[in-house]
């Protein structure tokens, strides 16, 4: 029974960027700077494709929520081996303002919509670090998830999946349909070849928009004030040991 | 390999900066003028020191007027924040990843674009300073060691933009703050790469100096076959483009080829500000395989049969067993300790298959043991890291020493009997030398390690070295097949070209950089 699967993904500013605050200081300054997928994404994509070469999956529906510069991030999926893309246009103004709950609904929607059996995320995004997304898509939908996921297998019920937590790796099995995330573990993206760029420019990407879904933008959460964290201040040199006990002395670390 | 067990097992100190007996090593093999405390060392130890050079360099930049000026008007081009004569900082800019004791610069300069580069220069010339360009200090043969002192020109801080990309002519335009590995991220989301791979994350623009070459060689060429033009700041401070301003055509017939003399010029001719490299499709299949020979002669006579059906390899890697048991030790493999091939197949699904095929077939012929693929990317990354990390396994197999890392070319039919020559010289010293290979191309290198604080084990090392170079021009290769000749060298390219070759190096030299103010004491001498 081959899947079909729904993949996510987000573009976000490149991970090797250096970061700018706005001057209103209620955001990161986003023109002119280099974006690309979010790396997390990129090995939830992989995971698809791998999953269709092993002959599990039959489908992979790649979806963006994001603006029209998001495109080329449904391209690069396509190029990686998705099969056709959504584009669910968010105008680039509100991006802002558009956070998880927004997507998890858009997800849940398109999910019921593809009548997927796995749908596949990142962990997290590397812009807001939200880790969100998965979990909320799965409640929505009331399906069981398969977060952090390190190793996906097939089984004849469902799925078992390996996740990375904290005190080390977690074995669970699932039923089908499903939400998995996408760990860094989990594979190493391959590179898009210019043939399969080449294919991609012909699959099919549709637009639609979050009213088209019934989705209201609405924001939840307001971003009161982004900053910097504090600038670090120039240490100082002292002469001899005697100097540091001194010095440690005076500012309380030191009680001897 | 004689007393191999008991050279692994003396006990070593843990080195942390630069040990006192190095500077004597570097006298002893005729590399390093000795400074004030060196002097003072060899004075105690009662060893004989070399002359020193006849250009007095500026000292103590910030106690003379004359340093004190120089710093002034390098200021005054740069920025206050961008001229530095601080001890770490010199200390840095001196000494590159080899084994060789660099000597400091007395100051250090970071430009932003090529007009300060050129005005930079100007100065230079104007006061006959030492000019010493330096990218990402990754070579191996001590080619940034400011031997008379001088300034040395950091293009790679604030010099550090990808200029262009032309996705569909293959080629691209870097800054030399950008690395092979920053041009490589900037550029596989439109299914290109660079090709060229050095060991280390360097400069693409130092690769053009050196004339770099890595493990793709066999297939995808060096820095030379790779790059179209340069942009070059002269040591009088003139701005030229080696193929014509802004050309970047695959082929050209105008003019004098330029490009080729900078490239390889190891910063005698010139700082190269900017260099148009090329760019290639990313292969649509990739496979990796492993397969391990009885001896060296078997894996050497495969690549060699491999060449001769025109299988298009991608890599062709030889370690030796000794690298093999480094490399399990380093990287947490089980490999068996013999010699191994590292290959690698580009190509369409169906072309990688036939490839690989042959090539089975090859290595079965030679009693190549189990042939191990790998297709995934992870596991595809997995093996050839351990082969990057080949160096530092290097290291750890004796802690605390160093590496003499040879390099040497020569036309692959000769290499079995030169491998197999140097092992047997390698052994008779007594030393520990393995063995990595990109022997596609003819060209291997041995890392010779050695104990800092044993003189007599670094010049076996050398002894070893020079024969294996020796024997290499004798059989019609080269004496440094990518690293460059940098200083230690310098003699070896004299033999291999013969005194009217180098004389009209020098004659070239002597046009270009008439003070003879760029990168002094490096590839020839004066005369």
């Amino acid at each position: 029974m081959a899947l079909k699967v729904l993949v996510g993904c987000k573009r976000v500013i490149d991970y090797a960027v250096k970061i700018r605050i706005k001057p209103d200081k209620l955001g990161v300054v986003t023109e002119g700077v280099k974006h690309s997928m979010n790396p997390f994404d990129e090995i939830a994509v992989e995971e698809a494709v791998r999953l269709k070469e092993r002959k599990l999956a039959k489908e992979i529906i790649v979806v963006t929520c994001g603006p029209p510069q998001a495109a080329e991030t449904i391209r690069t999926a396509l190029a990686m081996g998705a099969d056709r893309g959504i584009h669910v246009e968010i105008p680039l103004d509100q991006m802002d303002t558009f956070q998880p709950i927004h997507v998890s609904k858009v997800l849940a929607k398109l999910a019921e919509q593809e009548k997927v059996d796995i749908v596949m995320l990142g962990k997290l995004a590397i812009d807001d670090d939200s880790n969100q997304t998965a979990q909320m898509t799965a409640s929505l939908l009331n399906w069981p998830q398969g977060v952090f996921a390190s190793k996906i297998d097939k089984t004849d019920a469902g799925l078992e999946i390996i996740r990375e937590v904290d005190g080390g790796l977690e074995t669970i099995r699932t039923t089908l349909p499903a939400v998995l995330s996408a760990d860094l573990r989990l594979n190493e993206p391959r590179y898009a070849t210019l043939p399969n760029i080449m294919k991609a420019k012909k699959k099919k990407v549709v637009k639609m928009k979050p009213a088209d879904l019934g989705v209201d933008m609405a924001p939840r959460i307001q971003v009161v004030s982004v900053e910097d964290p504090p600038v670090r201040e120039a240490g100082q040199t002292v002469s001899d040991v005697d100097d540091l006990v001194a010095k440690l002395k005076d500012k309380g670390f030191s009680s001897a | 390999m004689r007393g191999l067990p008991q050279l692994l097992s003396r006990a070593k100190r843990v080195r942390v900066g630069f040990s006192a007996s190095e500077p004597v090593l570097a006298i002893q093999a005729g590399i390093l003028q000795p400074d004030k405390f060196t002097q003072k060392f060899v004075q105690i130890r009662g060893l004989k020191s070399s002359k020193v050079r006849s250009q007095a360099p500026l000292t103590a930049v910030d106690n003379t007027d004359s340093g004190k000026q120089l710093k002034q008007e390098l200021e005054a081009i740069v920025g206050p924040g961008n001229v530095s004569s601080g001890e770490s900082v010199v200390l840095q800019h001196g000494q590159d990843e080899g084994p060789h004791q660099g000597k400091s610069p007395d100051i250090v300069v970071f430009p932003s674009s090529t007009e300060e580069v050129s005005e930079i220069c100007k100065i230079c010339t104007k006061h006959n300073i030492p000019i010493i360009p330096y990218g990402t200090g990754t070579g191996l043969e001590g080619g940034i060691s400011a031997v008379d002192g001088g300034v040395c020109v950091n293009v790679s801080k604030n010099m550090n933009k990808i200029l262009q990309i032309h996705q569909e002519d293959f080629s691209a335009v870097v800054q030399p703050g950008i690395s092979r590995e920053m041009l490589n991220q900037e550029v596989r989301a439109d299914g290109l790469w660079f090709p060229v791979d050095p060991g280390a994350d360097a400069s693409v623009c130092g690769m053009c100096a050196t004339g770099a070459s890595g493990t793709n060689a066999v297939r995808y060429g060096t820095m030379k076959e790779n790059c179209l033009n340069l942009e070059v700041v002269l040591a009088d401070g003139r701005i030229i483009h080696t193929a014509g301003i802004g050309s970047r055509p695959k082929k050209s017939s105008a003019g004098y080829n330029l490009t080729s003399l900078f490239l390889g010029s190891e910063g005698t001719l010139g700082i190269i500000t900017s260099a148009t490299v090329c760019l290639h499709a990313i292969p649509e299949s990739v496979a990796a395989a492993v397969v391990g020979f009885p001896t060296v002669q078997n894996a050497v006579d495969t690549v060699v049969m491999t060449l001769q059906c025109s299988v298009p390899m991608a890599r062709m890697e030889l370690l030796d067993e000794v690298q093999m048991k480094a490399c399990n030790e380093y990287s947490g493999l089980s490999y068996p300790e013999t010699p191994h091939l590292f290959l690698e197949f580009h190509g369409s699904e169906s072309e990688v298959e036939s490839q690989t095929e042959t090539v089975r077939d090859i290595a079965a012929d030679n009693d190549g043991g189990e042939f191990q693929w790998a297709v995934q990317q992870e596991d595809r990354t997995k093996l050839w890291t351990a082969r990057h990390r080949a160096y530092y396994a290097d290291i750890a197999l004796r802690p605390g020493c160093r590496s003499l890392t040879t390099d040497v070319c020569v036309p692959v039919s000769a290499l079995p009997d030169l491998v197999t020559a140097t092992k047997a010289d390698i052994a008779e010293h007594g030393l520990v030398g393995p063995m990595v290979g990109h022997v596609g191309d003819g060209n291997f290198h041995t890392m010779l390690l050695f104990d800092p604080a044993d003189p007599e084990e670094f010049r076996k090392c050398k002894e070893v070295a020079n024969k294996m170079a020796r024997s290499a021009i004798a059989l019609g290769g080269t004496c440094t097949g990518e690293h460059g000749v940098g200083q230690g060298k310098m003699v070896l390219l004299e033999e291999q070209f013969g005194k009217d070759g180098i004389d009209v190096m020098r004659q070239i030299k002597g046009a270009l950089d008439p003070q003879q103010l760029m990168n002094p004491g490096k590839v020839f001498s004066r005369n």
